[in-house]
């Protein structure tokens, strides 16, 4: 599964100089479609919290953070600060997925298509990995059934291959399950 | 028209689209409703979406993400693959195969193996008609 944005850990600090000869490094952890771009965003939040620029700070160290169980389904909360017509909002939102990029994901599409927000104008605050029971979002709670069981109620009748695929059929399909 | 096949901690299912196409795996845990972990034994646990997925009648004892161990030992107690193998569904997708695996010597054979047939079910015929008319 190829996720379009990832997750990377960026370091960085201000240039030495001599009046702080060890300037505070910081760390931070944001989801960026590549590295450069995950190197800008940085300096675009490090300048909004210390008065520091590229131009005057060092890129220190910039890791890819990869999903450690990508085989197990987790609820992942993630709070995030987005820009609508009118201003800027806060949102909590919930997903179920395997991998917290998975459901970065989700949530960049869910918001286009919901509020019609662009990933640009979307801040990513804090993401975490919710047990079962503190979730509170009843479209991820209805999932937390050991027992569940439902039917597939309409069947697509698909070619298993693009190749195979045909403008004119030459019957209806059944779509019963 | 109630539903029989249900998309359980347990279900097998027939993988119909991608590349794991014609695979039979096991349905272990739901993520939401468009997608579920599959795994089967030859391949890792993935997440797989409904639609490439169908349903079959044989259904499995596993609790909910079992590990791996543990559903190689309940595929091989519920004794699916000859069930599949004996099901005419599987039986089906079997002769598929074949058939499409053939070179041209063993369709030689075939086209004999008709002819003789065809021979004999004309012959039976025969013998039929002559009895009803005489």
């Amino acid at each position: 599964m190829s996720y379009k944005f990832h997750q990377f850990q960026v370091v960085g600090r201000a240039l030495p100089t001599e009046t702080d000869e060890k300037p505070k490094i910081y760390r931070m952890k944001l989801w960026a479609t590549n590295e450069v771009r995950a190197k800008s965003k940085f300096w675009y939040f490090l300048r909004k919290l210390k008065k520091v620029k590229k131009s005057n700070g060092q890129m220190l160290a910039i890791n890819e953070i990869f999903e450690k169980n990508p085989t197990t389904i987790k609820n992942y909360g993630i709070w995030l600060r987005y820009q609508s017509r009118t201003g800027y909002h806060n949102m909590y939102k919930e997903y179920r997925d395997t991998t917290l990029n998975g459901g970065v994901e989700q949530m960049y599409t869910e918001m286009a298509s919901r509020h019609r927000v662009r990933h640009h104008c979307i801040q990513v605050i804090k993401t975490a990995t919710i047990p079962a029971k503190l979730c509170k979002r009843e479209s991820t709670k209805q999932f937390h059934n050991s027992k569940i069981k439902f039917p597939l109620v309409f069947k697509k009748v698909r070619p298993p291959t693009r190749k195979l695929k045909t403008t004119y059929k030459a019957s209806r399909p059944n779509l019963f399950v | 028209m109630p539903f029989k096949r249900y998309v359980e901690i347990g279900r097998i299912a027939l993988v119909n689209y991608g590349k794991d196409y014609g695979k039979l795996v096991v349905i272990v845990d739901v993520i939401d409703q468009n997608r579920a972990l599959v795994d089967a034994p030859d391949m890792v646990r993935g997440q797989m979406n409904f639609k490439r997925l169908t349903l079959t009648d044989i259904k499995i004892d596993i609790n909910r993400v079992p590990k791996k161990k543990t559903l190689v030992a309940a595929l091989e107690a519920a004794d699916v693959k000859n069930k599949w193998e004996s099901s005419s569904w599987g039986r089906k997708l079997i002769v598929q195969k074949k058939r499409a695996s053939l070179n041209d010597f063993d369709r030689f054979k075939i086209m004999l193996a008709k002819i003789k047939k065809a021979g004999v079910v004309r012959q039976e015929l025969a013998k039929l008609k002559k009895e009803t008319t005489a």
